[in-house]
């Protein structure tokens, strides 16, 4: 089970979920059904957003029910920059004008930049409560935002803002259905790799400690405040990255991104697939966009039933998809 | 006479009507275990929690290396050197004992803002964590997660994780709590040593190791000092003898 030991069962049924979810596609679009390879980069795109909230809520014990606000803002961004491109007006004329931009790496770039602004602050202030205030003030925070949305017209206000023509990736036509899923999940797997090389560093060391216990961490020397700031910063920027993708991927961005409702939807993702677990993300967007389609297909009650697995979840499988296939989690 | 490492003056602190701590004084000099003894409820917790900084006195000052460190909070403290283990093992639970002392070779290194490289890999934190778990004999369990160790492998364990910092102080509440009488003799012997790398203050109940361990005591009684000397004045303080140690002593 250890480091070094070969593969561990955790990993393999990692890879394995990995190897389905880009097969998915390739075999939905070698029978020529488009409509498959936009759920396999909904998949792709909602497991991004939820291991960028995996580092704060898996690894370091925070329980943020605001996540949507980094993952709206990573939607806003993309739309806004993309509308100011396609009108060709900017967005600021002084001191240099910023004509917005139509290119997903700058896109992506401003995404995760404001959304870690943004998630500066906002953990500044939240993480000096713990527990139920936590939540209920990165609830708040969320809100506020999600009002603000609603309420500025420039961008849409409550009526959304849509991406007239998706934005572009450099030698790529990402209108195609299959290039813009290789693009999600080219990030999807960097973004694994990041959450695996944090989790084994000496912050991650740090940050599962403080999880565990924050005492001892501060007993050896180690403030647990700032290690939690910078993962809570961290993980708004990743999920800001997947906003970025899902608004370009719908061609909308609306203030529905930035819901309280959004946020749980997160928060369930992360605790079906296993909390904490590398491939938890993954393993929870696939089986939570899968339940949507097929009990969606027979009822419009589905959340009814996903209601009722979330309860199995966490009453019998605590450690989620993950934890059921390969056992519990150990630390070296 | 050597300056003290740790010098505390005229402590206070009161919970609504309860002094917990009533002008404590103490000094911990170099090379010495001072032991610090009292009956249940005499305020050694409260003492012990604003030492190492998680609770704030109402007034009075603590000196540490010389800097009064009253402003400072309990990583401060540790990163400074003041290496504590708990009455009540605290410990990373999921974590392997390895693990759990790399933390404190870690934050020696001040180095917790390193995002790479992977920490089993390293060893320049697995070697010294290594080395402070075969002084205290939890070698063999290096691997094993801290939730499985037992209560007195556990107590072996925050003592590692104090040597990983490599303390200017040791502040040890109660380290042989639990433990039995093998286990007992066996740490005895091991902090007998340990005072020459570090002074130890220590809190303890088993009064055959603070007689054999200590160079001087003091007896926290409804938190003030009512005693403080070598042990054979201790033993034959009168209101010692009355307050705190019975007929039996």
């Amino acid at each position: 089970m250890r480091d070094g030991v070969g593969m561990t069962r955790e990993t393999a049924i990692g890879l394995f979920l990995v190897a389905v979810l880009l097969a998915f596609p390739l075999v939905a679009s070698a029978m020529g059904e488009p409509f498959y390879i936009t759920l396999a980069t909904r998949m792709a795109v909602l497991a991004l957003a939820a291991v960028g909230l995996n580092v704060a809520l898996g690894l370091g014990g925070l329980v943020s029910f605001g996540h949507a606000a980094f993952f709206g803002i990573g939607g806003y961004v993309a739309g806004i920059l993309a509308s100011h491109a396609f009108n060709q007006e900017p967005i600021f004329s002084t001191p240099f004008a910023f004509m917005g931009s139509d290119r997903m790496p700058v896109v992506w770039l401003f995404a995760m930049l404001v959304s870690a602004l943004v998630a500066l602050p906002i953990g500044a202030i939240s993480l000096r409560t713990s527990g139920v205030y936590f939540i209920m003030i990165t609830l708040a925070f969320a809100q506020m935002i999600y009002y603000f949305a609603m309420s500025w017209p420039a961008y849409g206000g409550e009526d959304g803002l849509s991406i007239l023509s998706r934005n572009t990736f450099p030698g790529l036509n990402t209108a195609n259905p299959l290039s813009l899923f290789a693009v999600c999940y080219g990030l999807l797997l960097v973004a694994l790799l990041v959450f695996a090389v944090l989790r084994d560093s000496r912050f991650g060391a740090a940050l599962l400690a403080s999880r565990q216990n924050a005492t001892r961490l501060a007993a050896v020397g180690i403030a647990p405040f700032p290690v939690r700031l910078a993962a809570f910063v961290i993980s708004a920027a990743i999920t800001g990255l997947a906003g970025a993708l899902y608004a370009d991927l719908n061609r909308f961005v609306s203030p529905s991104m930035l819901s309280w409702q959004m946020s749980g939807e997160l928060i369930v993702l992360v605790i079906l697939g296993g909390t904490g677990r590398l491939f938890g993300p993954v393993a929870g967007a696939m089986l939570f966009v899968m339940i949507e389609f097929v009990l969606g297909g027979i009822t419009e009650r589905w959340q009814f039933f996903l209601g009722l697995i979330l309860l199995g979840v966490v009453l019998f499988a605590r450690g989620g998809l993950v934890g059921v296939l390969a056992g519990k989690v150990r630390h070296g | 006479m050597a300056e003290p490492v740790l010098s505390i003056r005229d402590l206070r602190k009161t919970f609504g009507a309860l002094k917990a701590t009533d002008g404590v004084s103490l000094d911990l000099r170099p090379g010495e275990i001072h032991a610090l003894i009292g009956p249940n409820g005499a305020g050694k917790s409260t003492l012990i929690h604003q030492i190492a900084g998680s609770l704030r006195p109402d007034s009075g000052s603590i000196r540490f290396l010389g800097q009064d460190v009253g402003e400072l909070g309990v990583a401060a403290r540790a990163r400074m050197g003041l290496g504590r283990s708990f009455q009540i093992s605290s410990l990373a639970l999921e974590f392997s004992a390895l693990r759990n002392v790399m933390l404190a070779v870690q934050s020696r290194q001040a180095s917790s803002f390193r995002f790479l490289k992977g920490v089993m890999r390293d060893r320049s934190l697995t070697e010294p964590a290594m080395a402070a778990l075969e002084r205290t004999g939890l070698a063999p369990r290096a691997h094993v997660p801290a939730a499985e160790l037992s209560h007195g492998e556990r107590r072996q364990l925050e003592i590692a994780i104090a040597l990983a910092l490599g303390p200017k102080t040791f502040l040890l509440d109660e380290p042989m709590a639990g433990m039995g009488p093998e286990g007992s003799r066996a740490l005895t012997a091991f902090l007998d040593g340990l005072r020459q790398e570090a002074p130890i203050l220590l809190v303890e109940h088993d009064m055959d190791a603070v007689f054999a361990l200590a160079d001087r005591i003091s007896v926290l009684v409804y938190g003030r000092i009512i005693a403080s000397g070598t042990v054979d004045e201790i033993r034959s303080h009168p209101d010692v003898r009355r307050a705190y140690l019975g007929e039996t002593a």
